[in-house]
C-alpha cells in the first residue's frame, strides 16, 4: 500500500490540460486539411488520381471528403501547386455527412444538441461502443479516452457495458454483413432518445474496405448517424472534441 | 536440404514457383509431420485453384536451420485431413474448406471460420445452396449434457470496447468444462482484396489487417513485395522499421499489463499503464504523425526520417516513460494479491502449446523459444540480436512476465538502434514483382509472428496472397486455457492472450 502511494506520488497528476488548452500534437500529425482551389491548374487531376479512396475530387471544384479520407497525404504530395495543406487542427467532427467535405479552410463543425436533449441528458452522457469490422485502431483510441491522461469521466461521459444504459452508440468499422444484425439489435436495445456516433473512415464510408462485398459500407447504411468523426483512426483529441462539441462543453479556447 | 518434397527459402526472400516441388497430398502430409516431429512448425497453408483442383502450398518454419520450407500438392474435392496427425493444421484446413469448397475427410471439427461463401462458385464444403443464407456463428457447437450443466453464451457485442466475437462456455457451476470460440464478425474481405487490390489501396489494406499491429503487417507486406521485385530497403529504413516495430511492441505490452492489472482489480498499475501506453503511441506519432504507425512503412523503405534531434527526443522521452513503466510494473509483480490471481490461472503446457502450434507471447510463456526475430532474422534483426524471452509456467503470470521481459529488451534495442542509426537513404524504388515467384515474409509482431505468403502469376500479378496473423494460431490456445477454470477468470485469461479478432477474420 505504501509502495502504491509512493509510486502514485512519484508519477504525479497526469491528466492533460485539454480542453482548457489545445492538445499538444507532434509536428507530423495530419490535422484537418486546408484547401485552396484557386491554386489548381486547369485540367490537373493529380490529387484525385493518387487517392486510395476517391476522397479527393476536382469535378465541381477541389473537394476533399474527410469521411472517406485515410489521411495518407498522397494527394498533397502529388499536388504540383500546394493546393492541399495539412494543418495541425484536430477539430473535424460534423453533424452531417455533407459537412465532412472540405472545400476551403473551414468546415461546418458539429453543433451542440438542442437544449431539450441536453437538458434531458443533464451532466451525464453514457456511450455504448459497437465495434463492427474495422482494424481495432479506432477502438484503441476511443479506449484511451478513459485513461487518466484524458479522463473522460470528468466530462460526465462514460463508456458503458450495456446498450440499455446508453444514451448513444459509438460505432467503429465498416459494418460487415456478418455484423449488421448485431449492430441493429444493439441499436434496438438502446432506449430512446438515442444518438449514433460514427468514428473513423470505416464507420463513415467504409474506409480502406469501401466497395468490398463483405461490408455494408459503414454505420449510416444501417442507422441514422448524428455525429461523424473523421480519421483513420481519428486522434483521441478529435474524438473527444466531437463529443464535447455535441454536449456544448468546450471552452472558448478550444472551440 | 529441406527434404525431398520441400524447398528451402530464407525469410524475406523469394524463389521461382517451379522450384517448389509438387508431390502427392499424402506424401506432403508425411513430410510435414516428420518436420514438425523434429522441431519445425506450421506457418501457413494456402490454397490456389488450378483448373478444377486446388493447389495447397505449405510453409514450415525450421528454427534449427533458420529457414523456411515450402511444399505443395494438388487436391481434389476431398482429401484426407492432416489435422488428426497435426492438430496445428486444424484452422488452416477449416479455412481451406470454407474458401475453396474442399472437404478434408476426417477433420475432427470441420466448421466455417469466417462465415462467407466459397471463393469457387459451385464448390461448397457443406453443400449449401447458392441462395442459402450464411449467418455468422450459426453452426454446430460442442455441447456437454447433464442435469447440472449449463451453457453461457457471450457476444458478439461485448461489455467493453472490444471487437466482436462469440464465446460459448459449457459449465458446471462456475467450473468451465469447455469453451468454444466462434469468430467471423470482423470479416471484411481484406485478404481477398489484397489479391487484386488497386495499387493505391494495397498498402492501406496491409496497414489495417490488424490496426494494433500496423507496423508488423505493413513490414511483412513490404518485405514480401521487395522480395518479389528484387528490391531492398536501405539500412536506415530497416533500422527505422525495427524501431517502429519495437515501439508497437512496447505500447501494446504496457497496455496489456495495465489491462491485466485492471482485470484483477489492481488499479494503480492499470491507471499508470493506461496513460503510459498512450505516451508510447505518441512516440510512434513523433516518428510518422500517426499513433499506430500509418504512412511509415512503404515498399522500398520508409516514408519518414529520424533526424538527429528527433531521434534524441525519441530516446529521451522513451527513457522517461520507461522509468514510469518500471515503477508501475514492479508494483504489479511485487503485489501478492496480484500474483495469487495470476499464478496457476489459465495454464497451457508446453506440449499442448507445441501441438496446437501456438506462437508469440503465448508460446514463449509456455516455454517455447519461438521468436522469428531470433529464428529467422530479417531486416535490422540480422544485426541487432534479440534474446528470446520465455517463461515456463504457461499461466497468466507467464504471459504477463514474458511481456515485461520483452518490454525491457525492446527498450534496450530501440535505444541501441537510435544511438547508431545507419546513414544513407530512406527508400529505394521497389521494382514490380517478377512473374511466377513465391515470397514469404515473417515478422515478429508484439502478439507473435505475422506471415505474408505471396505468389505471382507469369505476368507478375499476385495470384495468392495469404495473411496469417498470430491470432489465427492462438485462439485455440485461449479455448484450451479455460478448461477447468472458473468462468469468472475468463476476462483475465482472455486479456493475457489479447488476440486479434480482425487479424483472424481478415
Amino acid at each position: 500500500m505504501i509502495r502504491a502511494i509512493r509510486e502514485r506520488w512519484r508519477q504525479g497528476y497526469r491528466t492533460m490540460p485539454y480542453p482548457e488548452q489545445p492538445p499538444v500534437l507532434p509536428d507530423r500529425v495530419l490535422g484537418r486539411p486546408h484547401l485552396d482551389p484557386s491554386r489548381c491548374p486547369a485540367d490537373c487531376h493529380a490529387c484525385g488520381e493518387v487517392c486510395p479512396t476517391a476522397a479527393v475530387t476536382r469535378n465541381g471544384g477541389l473537394a476533399l471528403d474527410l469521411g472517406r479520407c485515410l489521411f495518407c497525404a498522397a494527394c498533397s504530395r502529388a499536388c504540383p501547386t500546394g493546393a492541399i495543406v495539412w494543418s495541425g487542427d484536430w477539430r473535424m467532427a460534423t453533424r452531417t455527412r455533407k459537412a465532412t467535405v472540405v472545400r476551403g479552410r473551414e468546415i461546418e463543425l458539429a453543433e451542440a444538441l438542442d437544449t431539450r436533449l441536453r437538458r434531458l441528458l443533464g451532466r451525464s452522457f453514457k456511450i455504448r461502443q459497437v465495434s463492427a469490422g474495422g482494424c481495432n485502431a479506432c477502438e484503441a483510441d476511443v479506449n484511451v479516452l478513459s485513461t487518466i491522461g484524458w479522463d473522460l469521466g470528468r466530462f460526465g461521459i462514460q463508456l458503458v457495458a450495456s446498450p440499455r444504459h446508453a444514451d448513444a452508440l459509438l460505432v467503429t468499422g465498416p459494418v460487415p454483413r456478418n455484423m449488421q444484425l448485431a449492430l441493429q439489435k444493439t441499436y434496438d436495445a438502446t432506449p430512446a432518445p438515442k444518438l449514433v456516433i460514427a468514428v473513423g473512415a470505416c464507420a463513415i464510408a467504409g474506409g480502406p474496405f469501401a466497395g468490398h462485398e463483405e461490408i455494408t459500407g459503414g454505420a449510416a447504411a444501417t442507422l441514422p448517424v448524428d455525429l461523424f468523426i473523421p480519421g483513420c483512426p481519428p486522434h483521441p483529441a478529435t474524438i473527444l472534441d466531437g463529443l464535447l462539441r455535441l454536449l456544448d462543453r468546450l471552452p472558448a479556447a478550444t472551440r | 536440404m529441406a527434404g525431398v518434397s520441400l524447398a528451402e527459402l530464407h525469410n524475406g526472400f523469394s524463389l521461382p514457383s517451379s522450384e517448389v516441388p509438387r508431390c502427392g497430398w499424402d506424401e506432403l502430409c508425411t513430410e510435414i509431420c516428420t518436420h514438425i516431429g523434429s522441431g519445425a512448425r506450421l506457418a501457413a497453408l494456402a490454397g490456389r485453384p488450378v483448373n478444377d483442383r486446388l493447389e495447397v502450398l505449405v510453409v514450415l518454419v525450421r528454427p534449427e536451420h533458420g529457414t523456411l520450407a515450402l511444399g505443395r500438392a494438388e487436391v481434389g474435392a476431398r482429401f484426407a485431413s492432416l489435422t488428426p496427425a497435426c492438430p496445428a493444421a486444424h484452422m488452416f484446413e477449416r479455412e481451406l474448406a470454407e474458401q475453396w469448397g474442399v472437404v478434408p475427410d476426417g477433420h475432427p471439427w470441420l466448421k466455417p471460420v469466417r462465415f462467407h461463401r466459397s471463393y469457387r462458385p459451385g464448390h461448397d464444403a457443406w453443400s449449401r445452396a447458392v441462395d442459402d443464407s450464411i449467418l455468422p456463428c450459426v453452426t454446430d457447437f460442442f455441447r456437454v449434457d447433464g442435469e447440472e450443466v449449463h451453457e453461457v453464451a457471450v457476444g458478439p457485442v461485448h461489455a467493453g470496447v472490444i471487437e466482436p466475437g462469440h464465446f460459448r462456455f459449457q459449465c458446471h457451476g462456475e467450473h468451465v468444462l469447455h469453451l468454444e470460440i466462434a469468430l467471423g464478425y470482423q470479416h471484411r474481405g481484406v485478404e481477398r482484396a489484397l489479391l487484386a487490390a488497386d495499387p493505391r489501396r494495397a498498402i492501406h489494406l496491409a496497414e489495417t489487417l490488424a490496426g494494433d499491429s500496423t507496423v508488423a503487417h505493413t513490414t511483412a507486406h513490404c518485405v514480401a513485395l521487395e522480395a518479389l521485385g528484387a528490391g531492398q530497403a536501405p539500412p536506415r529504413a530497416e533500422a527505422i522499421r525495427a524501431i517502429a516495430l519495437e515501439l508497437e511492441r512496447l505500447a501494446n505490452h504496457v497496455g496489456d499489463l495495465g489491462a491485466l492489472a485492471g482485470d484483477v482489480g489492481f488499479l494503480p498499475t492499470q491507471s499508470f499503464c493506461g496513460r503510459l501506453r498512450g505516451d508510447l503511441l505518441n512516440l510512434t506519432a513523433l516518428v510518422c504523425g500517426n499513433r499506430f504507425g500509418r504512412n511509415l512503412v512503404r515498399p522500398g523503405g520508409v516514408a519518414f526520417d529520424l533526424e538527429p534531434e528527433r531521434a534524441s527526443e525519441l530516446g529521451a522521452r522513451l527513457q522517461e516513460i520507461l522509468q514510469d513503466v518500471r515503477g508501475a510494473l514492479e508494483l504489479l509483480f511485487e503485489s501478492s494479491s496480484v500474483l495469487v490471481r495470476f499464478e496457476g490461472t489459465g495454464s497451457v503446457s508446453s506440449s499442448l502449446a507445441t501441438e496446437l502450434g501456438l506462437v508469440g507471447v503465448a508460446a514463449r510463456a509456455s516455454g517455447l523459444e519461438r521468436d522469428v526475430r531470433a529464428e529467422l532474422p530479417v531486416g535490422m534483426y540480422r544485426f541487432a540480436q534479440v534474446p528470446v524471452s520465455t517463461w515456463h509456467t504457461g499461466d497468466v503470470f507467464a504471459r504477463a512476465w514474458v511481456r515485461w521481459l520483452e518490454v525491457q529488451r525492446s527498450a534496450v534495442l530501440v535505444s541501441d538502434l537510435l544511438a547508431a542509426l545507419p546513414t544513407g537513404g530512406l527508400a529505394t524504388r521497389c521494382p514490380a514483382p517478377r512473374g511466377d515467384r513465391i515470397a514469404v515474409a515473417m515478422v515478429e509482431g508484439w502478439r507473435g509472428e505475422v506471415c505474408h505468403l505471396v505468389q505471382t502469376d507469369p505476368g507478375g500479378r499476385i495470384a495468392t496472397y495469404k495473411v496469417v496473423d498470430p491470432s489465427f494460431h492462438n485462439w485455440m490456445g485461449l479455448a484450451m486455457a479455460l478448461r477447468n477454470q472458473q468462468i469468472s477468470d475468463f476476462p483475465l485469461c482472455n486479456k493475457s492472450f489479447n488476440l486479434s479478432y480482425c487479424g483472424h477474420d481478415l
